[in-house]
Order: structure tokens, then C-alpha cells, then sequence
């Protein structure tokens, strides 16, 4: 059973939510933490649980007004496990969110999106 | 300034030198000067203090977010560095600070770092200095597919991102201090109007 995720952000790492009722992954907010590897560990076993359990039409939602190099390597890994689980055959869709004046995340967006197959919507806000 | 040496000294005595090094400040442009300790948490107080001080001037908010970027690696590497390399000789230590200029807002970073360490990164500076903004984009996509990530930094990943962000080429020094170690100084501009 996959579980509930809730990490409160703060100024210099991300929320992290996951709700079993919307069926909704949502990573918000700033992530430039001191240790990514650690920071990002509880999203990845998360996955793994997700990986050995897969729910249908869950849908991954990005919100981030800024990332570092290093949480960009974490996202990316967090996406590629994603698609992994979609190509096992499991609906699902990311939703990439950035502010509409922010050219540099709306090309991360597009870059991440390249990468994928999971349908990877970008959302202007 | 003294009119028979450059050199500023501390005298417990006058505040003369303070007002010298204040003069010099305004001289070279210098908005911060932060020199000493870095850690995660002083990172945080930087990044706080210059998005308010960026929010009062009005900047624009591209070239805003141009300076956080590029402050977040830079200050984030001074202070993995200096987990490493800090305890192994005193004296030269980081330091970090913001200017402007007519055209441009310039960060300037400066650390100790391995000598060992050198050739790569200089090879990668070099490689990023010679790439137009297709070409950064394709190694950045490169780099963080198959870069490996040591706990220390992103396999360069850091500089290429930094140049992206600065559309500038990138200046930087190694000044020699012995056998071991070197201080590793980098400019980074950002064009005020972008």
C-alpha cells in the first residue's frame, strides 16, 4: 500500500505531498538543499513502493520556482523512475507548472519532457 | 586611501582605515563582501538579504533570477569545498562578493581548492567559454544524464549552468599558494538589461 507523503517545505527545500484521496504527487517551492541525496531518499523509497504497487492515473505535479544543479539530477532521477513504471504499463501524467515569465523553467520543463514518454503536460501560471 | 601605500591596515586607534576600505568599496562598484565561514545556513542569509536588496532596487525579475541562480551554485560550492579542504591549512580563506557596473551585475567567487583538481575544471571552464547557448544547453542535458555525482559536486554540472544563466563568458584565475592547493577565482557577469 503506498503511502501518504507529507514534507513541509521551507526556504530551501520543497513540500512534498502525496494524497491518496487526488490521487496527486506535488513537489512545490525551492529546492537547493545542503544534501540532495539525503533530502530526496524518503521520495525515491516512496517510488519504489509505488514501483511494487502501481496506482493508476496518478498524477505528478511539479510547482518549483527554483532548483539547483544537484536537485536537477534528483528530479531527473525521480522522473526516469516514473517513466519506468508507466512503460510497465501504468497510466499516468506529469504536470510541469511555471511561472509565465520564467523562460529558464519553462526549458527545464521542455529538456525533462524530452526525456520521458509519460504524458508531460506544461503549465503556464 | 593612503597616499604612500595601497594597503589598508587596521589600527585600533583610527577609524581612518575603516573609512579607506569603505571609500574602496564604492570605488569598485561593490554592493557585498562576504568573507569567512560558508555553510548552508549562511548561503540561506545571502540569497535572503541580496532578494531583498534586489526587491527594493526594482531589478528585473529575469536578471533576479539570473543572480540567484548563479549565487546559489557558487556560494553551494564554496562551502562543500570547504568541508574538504579547510582544516588542511588556515589563512586564504573563501570569500565572496557582488558588483555592478553600468552594464553588467558581477559575482566573483574565490577558494582554496586541490591542485589536482585544476585541469578538469579548467578544461571545462574552457569548454563552456567556447559554446553558444545551443551548444550549453546540449552538454548541460549531457552532464546530468551521465555525469556522476560526487557528495562534493555535479561533475561540473555547476559551471555549465552557471554560464546558462550568465550568457557571459566566464572569467577565471588560479593563483598557486603551494604544492597542494591553489585559489580557484571566478567572475560570473550578468548584463543588467537581458
Amino acid at each position: 500500500m503506498v503511502k501518504e507523503l507529507n514534507i513541509v517545505g521551507t526556504e530551501d527545500t520543497p513540500g512534498i505531498t502525496f494524497n491518496s484521496q487526488t490521487n496527486v504527487f506535488e513537489l512545490s517551492g525551492r529546492s537547493l538543499p545542503e544534501d540532495v541525496v539525503s533530502f530526496y531518499k524518503p521520495v525515491i523509497e516512496w517510488l519504489d513502493e509505488l514501483e511494487k504497487s502501481p496506482i493508476e492515473n496518478l498524477e505528478f505535479s511539479f510547482k518549483l520556482d527554483y532548483f539547483n544543479t544537484a536537485s536537477s539530477k534528483l528530479i531527473l532521477d525521480i522522473l526516469l523512475k516514473v517513466n519506468d513504471i508507466f512503460s510497465d504499463g501504468t497510466p499516468m501524467k506529469i504536470k510541469w507548472h511555471f511561472l509565465a515569465m520564467d523562460k529558464d523553467l519553462e526549458e527545464a520543463g521542455e529538456e525533462f519532457s524530452e526525456l520521458v514518454e509519460v504524458p508531460f503536460e506544461l503549465v503556464a501560471y | 586611501m593612503d597616499n604612500h601605500s595601497n594597503k589598508i591596515t587596521a589600527n585600533p586607534k583610527s577609524l581612518k582605515y575603516f573609512y579607506d576600505f569603505h571609500q574602496l568599496m564604492e570605488q569598485s562598484e561593490i554592493i557585498m563582501v562576504y568573507a569567512g565561514e560558508f555553510s548552508q545556513a549562511l548561503t540561506k542569509t545571502l540569497l535572503s538579504f541580496t532578494e531583498r536588496k534586489f526587491n527594493v532596487e526594482k531589478l528585473e525579475d529575469n536578471v533576479k533570477r539570473k543572480i540567484y541562480n548563479i549565487m546559489v551554485e557558487m556560494l553551494q560550492n564554496i562551502s562543500k569545498n570547504a568541508l574538504d579542504n579547510d582544516h588542511v591549512i588556515t589563512g586564504n580563506s573563501p570569500i565572496f562578493m557582488i558588483g555592478e557596473s553600468s552594464d553588467f551585475y558581477f559575482l566573483i567567487s574565490s577558494n582554496k581548492i586541490s591542485n589536482q583538481n585544476i585541469p578538469a575544471l579548467k578544461s571545462r571552464i574552457d569548454e563552456v567559454n567556447s559554446l553558444d547557448s545551443e551548444g550549453l544547453k546540449q552538454l548541460y542535458k549531457e552532464v546530468r544524464i551521465n555525469g556522476t555525482f560526487s557528495k562534493v559536486g555535479g561533475a561540473g554540472i555547476g559551471v555549465i549552468d552557471m554560464a546558462r544563466k550568465s550568457e557571459n563568458a566566464l572569467v577565471y584565475e588560479f593563483v598557486r599558494l603551494n604544492d597542494e592547493f591553489s585559489m580557484y577565482s571566478l567572475l560570473i557577469r550578468v548584463s543588467r538589461h537581458v
